[in-house]
């Protein structure tokens, strides 16, 4: 089955005012559980505010060759949204004086904004040596204009990390669409020949693994175990770390949610999950995200609920980074997928 | 009073049998947390003799409890299934190794 975007199926969700609508009434305001102010409260860490800012992750559009069930972004083939070389030039004069050590690119499918590599190269100019590329693998191989991607990321020194929902065909190509499984081994293997994910190489190629359902991730170590194993034995694949990522119910996922009735149990889950400690690391406390367009936000998923940073600068052509560390993160329910057991970040497990 | 045994809402209450025997429900908790962690036995295993058990004792809050389990591990459905298949070999096995005993039985019985 060919899934769209909520947005082309002009689906109700493709408001956010309505899913923050969801996520803020029915168990939540009749008081079953509680929100998530109240629950990080109880240990006095409500507000929220950022430590010290580290990474600037950046979205170069919603646009992406799959179209996976799960997709917080709503990405796919159907969503025309992307960065323009006006906002990548207003992100490069931040990029300049930024404290900021880290670029985080990610989509959509980054790689298919045409001035991805443009940017990367000026980005690279501008002083940046720790970059990020979230590639979904299958882009790799989806189109002859991005074969040299992995030299272009080996040239750039780029930390690749990868989704790769499971080391079994089926589960993969369920949620990330037929044949995905194959092409992203195959993308796997040209980054491995290229010497990333070999052990001891400082060529970084980490995989991302978040379930093809209503459940939570198991234990983040565990699961990279059982990766290595299985990618070795059946495809002489090496990848550095596994990050298991917590699905947050928005976009898709809550779609998905509720169309199998799965909703409540599944906020039962990460409310009953919740790890106090894992609040303080939360990615939100040390992570700028920038939007196609050029809007600032506390996290990603702020960015796909449309939540805009609580700044007087909002706005990448205002960037002030004082200003900005001023500021307390906003927050919802959707919050509790990042507090859950070990913690989840784009960086996996934080506690 | 419900009008059914299992409401899978008591799941979520299981940890509440501490409530009427402190002592006993926290050995209780504390032992079968220990029983699940890694071991010689991985945890993984372990997972997957559970939900065969569970399957075994026909208990529906072990059954929904340890699919989830086996899941979030990243255990596959085909992993799941023949874990079943053991349980439910073991069980017509117990059955039919009875056989015997009713053979010997006719055996002495019959002239």
């Amino acid at each position: 089955m060919t899934i769209k975007s909520l947005q082309k199926r002009e689906s109700d969700l493709a408001n956010t005012n309505r899913q923050l609508d969801i996520l803020s009434n029915g168990i939540f305001k009749s008081g079953e559980l509680p929100t998530f102010k109240d629950k990080i409260s109880e240990t006095n860490q409500f507000p929220l505010t950022p430590k010290k800012l580290e990474i600037l992750q950046i979205n170069l559009g919603y646009m992406c060759n799959q179209v996976c069930e799960h997709c917080h972004v709503d990405a796919g083939p159907d969503r025309k949204e992307i960065m323009t070389r006006e906002t990548m030039l207003q992100c490069l004069a931040v990029i300049e004086n930024t404290g900021a050590h880290t670029l985080d690119l990610t989509g959509g499918a980054p790689e298919m904004n045409p001035d991805f590599k443009w940017f990367v190269h000026e980005a690279s100019k501008a002083g940046i040596k720790d970059f990020i590329v979230r590639s979904n693998l299958t882009i790799i191989r989806a189109n002859k204009k991005y074969y040299d991607l992995p030299d272009f990321f080996k040239e750039h020194n780029v930390h690749v990390i990868s989704s790769m929902p499971h080391y079994t065909r089926g589960k993969t190509d369920k949620q990330r669409g037929s044949g995905v499984f194959d092409k992203s081994v195959k993308a796997l293997q040209e980054l491995n020949e290229r010497g990333y994910g070999r052990p001891g190489s400082n060529l970084r190629l980490d995989l991302v693994y978040n379930p093809s359902g209503a459940y939570l991730p198991g234990d983040q170590d565990a699961l990279e175990k059982d990766f290595k194993k299985a990618l070795k034995e059946d495809f002489d694949i090496d990848f550095h770390n596994l990050f298991a990522i917590t699905n947050l119910p928005i976009a898709r996922f809550l779609d998905y949610l509720i169309a199998s009735e799965n909703y409540e149990d599944y906020m039962h889950s990460l409310v009953e999950a919740y790890n106090p400690a894992a609040v303080s690391s939360v990615m939100c406390t040390n992570t700028i995200s920038i939007s196609w367009d050029g809007w600032l936000y506390d996290c990603d998923f702020n960015q796909m609920l449309d939540l805009k940073v609580a700044s007087k600068v909002q706005h990448i052509s205002e960037y002030n980074e004082d200003l900005l560390n001023d500021r307390t993160i906003r927050t919802s329910q959707h919050c509790y997928g990042c507090t859950a057991g070990s913690g989840s970040s784009c960086q996996g497990s934080v506690a | 009073m419900q009008k059914t045994y299992y409401d899978p809402a008591d799941l979520k209450k299981f940890g509440k049998i501490s409530e009427w025997n402190q002592e006993l429900g926290d050995k209780f908790f504390d032992y079968y947390s220990t029983v699940f962690e890694e071991g010689a036995l991985s945890a993984r295993e372990k997972s997957l003799i559970a939900l065969a058990v569970a399957h075994t004792e026909q208990c529906p809050y072990c059954i929904d409890a340890y699919t989830k389990d086996g899941l979030q591990r990243g255990i596959t459905k085909e992993e799941m299934m023949e874990a079943l298949h053991v349980g439910a070999a073991i069980k017509s096995g117990a059955t039919l190794v009875h056989g015997v005993q009713m053979m010997n039985k006719v055996n002495k019985l019959e002239m």
